[in-house]
């Protein structure tokens, strides 16, 4: 890491500290519901971008860490314990969904992750006497840290920020290891990676998990910031959200997925004007990006980036400007 | 005994128009790589361009019919191939996915701000009669959508097997390069595909707008539907296809009465599951190459 990232870095985490004091309650609750988001579409990242495996079953497990978190806490179980379990239990899931569905070709984890999806929503609606069927769950609590209540909008928002800024810390620690550099090694060349000694299957495997694993958490941060659930909040559509989130900021950026986030969480805010065509809008942009920039935003930058090295160093190749 | 028969036979009805949407999807999959995930609007809007032809220009009902199929084959075939898949092809499989996804968005928002959120009647094509065979009671309209799907499908087997272009196309399908080393016009026979795409989707559109209502939220379970009973079947057959819509019909109309209503949806879903792990190529396929 070069000096000049790191103090965009620390910079960047100076405006997330200070940002909330500025809002509204409401403007709290939006910056958190990016962080949540953020969280989720990290993980996919790690699935998608770096393993490049499809997944559709992103908000089932953000669904799977709500209600785990949401029935554990309330139970009166710890809340650390009941994130742990709701972590630790998509963690377990992804494994068992994961190892037969990567059996076989590339996109049957697509297919097999969407109807999973619906299946989980399925159960959500129709197993009342656990889920509270349609009508959801009410009053989940928020944690208390130290003797510390984090019933306030900003004390939540900091408690969010801690775990997203601790996640994004371990998904870095993930991607830089030899075992995330496989992941990589993996969507780059399959077949290279094989020959060079990299279990495919194992570590597409594991980063589908670890990447479920995160939408546990998103899930249970969710839980606690709505302090409402119901089946809805992790049909199949939230989790084409969260897929977009990965797309439009970048599949493969670590930075991606958190300005994705910050795009489609804030969308709705600047298109309201719209009203009824707010949907319409959205869909065409979708698409006009994927024809004109499929790589996402910061796909965009990077390409723009390459071009200026090569106009400054007309000699170099595209892969020596792209380093 | 005559219940079972009777939800047996309209689910072979209401199946083979699933497989109508089916075997387009396969067919587009087989010659572009394209994954349409609008499919099921694709079937939901044509009744809609039927509609407006007859209420708002106040059309008779054929005319509005002719000028809805020109319509589907313009919008959903040639524009569709032309807009959204082409500029898209060179970036891979998943662009396709999120763009058609989007699409999807695009077209049930569209009807439902510009034409509405109700569920709109749609002409019968056939009397709704009762017929009694062996003591159940059959619905001609039952029989007559099965008739017309079947023989729809049946035509396009023939076209693809007994003509040159049909068998361009299956060239086409097979391998697009060596198709187009022996002087086959590739592109073109893309484009034919799309447009028999968007023509099973007007079919799939009219046979079932009467037994379902038009409504613009039609093609969410319609979609999926078509997109299980492909790889049910095999995705990469048209025979696969044709018996994976049917499989699906029947076994949805069976499961609504006899395992439960609130998990009806569960059925195909898990049917799916299994599929992909027992069966990857699906019943009727034949396994491709490992891609890795």
């Amino acid at each position: 890491m070069s000096k000049r990232t790191l103090a965009t870095l620390v910079a960047g985490l100076a405006i997330l500290i200070l940002l909330p004091f500025t809002q509204s309650n409401y403007g709290v609750f939006v910056l958190c519901s990016w962080l949540v988001y953020s969280i989720s579409a990290m993980g996919l990242n790690l699935t998608l971008g770096y393993a490049g495996q499809v997944s559709l079953a992103q908000a089932s497990f953000m669904g799977i860490g709500a209600y785990t978190t949401a029935l554990m806490t309330m139970a009166g179980v710890p809340w650390p314990a009941a994130m742990i379990a709701a972590m630790v239990l998509c963690f377990v899931i992804g494994l068992l969904l994961g190892y037969p569905a990567l059996r076989v070709q590339h996109h049957f984890l697509a297919f097999i992750t969407l109807a999973f999806n619906a299946l989980v929503v399925l159960v959500l609606r129709n197993e009342e006497w656990l889920t509270g069927g349609t009508y959801g769950i009410v009053g989940i609590p928020r944690p208390e840290l130290f003797g510390l209540q984090t019933q306030k909008p900003l004390a939540f928002y900091f408690f969010v920020l801690a775990l997203f800024v601790l996640m994004a810390v371990a998904l870095y620690a993930i991607i830089r290891s030899p075992w995330g550099r496989a992941f990589k090694a993996l969507r780059e060349n399959p077949i290279r990676a094989n020959s060079l000694g990299v279990d495919i299957r194992k570590t597409t495997l594991l980063a589908f998990a670890i990447g479920s694993s995160y939408g546990g958490l998103a899930g249970s941060l969710l839980a606690q910031l709505t302090q409402f659930i119901d089946p809805h909040s992790f049909g199949l559509t939230i989790s084409l959200k969260v897929l977009l989130m990965v797309i439009v900021g970048g599949a493969g950026f670590f930075f991606g997925p958190i300005l994705g986030a910050l795009l489609i969480v804030l969308a709705p805010e600047f298109l309201r004007f719209t009203e009824g065509y707010y949907l319409m809008i959205y869909a065409v942009l979708v698409i006009v990006l994927m024809i004109f920039c499929p790589t996402g935003l910061l796909g965009l930058v990077e390409r723009a980036r390459t071009a200026l090295k090569l106009r400054q160093n007309p000699n170099a190749t595209t892969w020596e400007a792209g380093r | 005994m005559n219940t079972f028969f009777q939800l047996f036979v309209s689910g072979l009805a209401t199946g083979s128009i699933y497989a109508l949407a089916a075997i387009g999807f396969t067919l587009l999959w087989q010659a572009s790589q394209t994954i349409n995930f609008a499919q099921g609007e694709f079937i939901m809007l044509p009744a809609f361009f039927v509609l407006a032809g007859t209420q708002f220009l106040g059309l008779s009902f054929p005319v509005a019919m002719a000028i809805a199929v020109v319509l589907s084959l313009l919008l959903l075939g040639l524009g569709f191939k032309r807009i959204i898949i082409d500029p898209l092809l060179p970036h891979g499989v998943l662009p396709i996915v999120i763009a058609t996804i989007a699409l999807g968005i695009l077209m049930k928002e569209g009807v439902k701000q510009f034409y509405t959120a109700e569920a709109l009647p749609f002409p019968a094509l056939f009397s709704d009669r009762t017929l009694n065979v062996l003591g159940a009671a059959i619905s001609v309209q039952d029989i007559a959508v099965l008739l017309i799907a079947l023989g729809a499908v049946a035509l396009l087997q023939l076209f693809l097997n007994g003509t040159k272009i049909g068998r361009c196309m299956q060239a086409t399908a097979q391998n697009p390069n060596v198709a187009e080393i022996l002087g086959v016009p590739v592109r073109r026979m893309i484009l034919y595909t799309f447009l028999i795409n968007a023509g099973l989707a007007f079919l799939a559109s009219v046979l079932i707008s009467p037994i379902y209502l038009a409504k613009f939220s039609n093609g969410e379970t319609l979609g999926l539907i078509a997109f299980i009973a492909a790889i049910v079947g095999g995705f990469n057959q048209i025979r696969g296809a044709l018996a994976g819509g049917l499989l699906l019909g029947v076994i949805d109309n069976l499961s609504a009465a006899y395992v439960s209503a609130s998990y009806r949806s569960a059925v195909p879903l898990i049917l799916l599951i299994i599929i992909i792990l027992v069966r990857p190529q699906g019943l009727l396929g034949k396994a491709e190459g490992r891609t890795v």
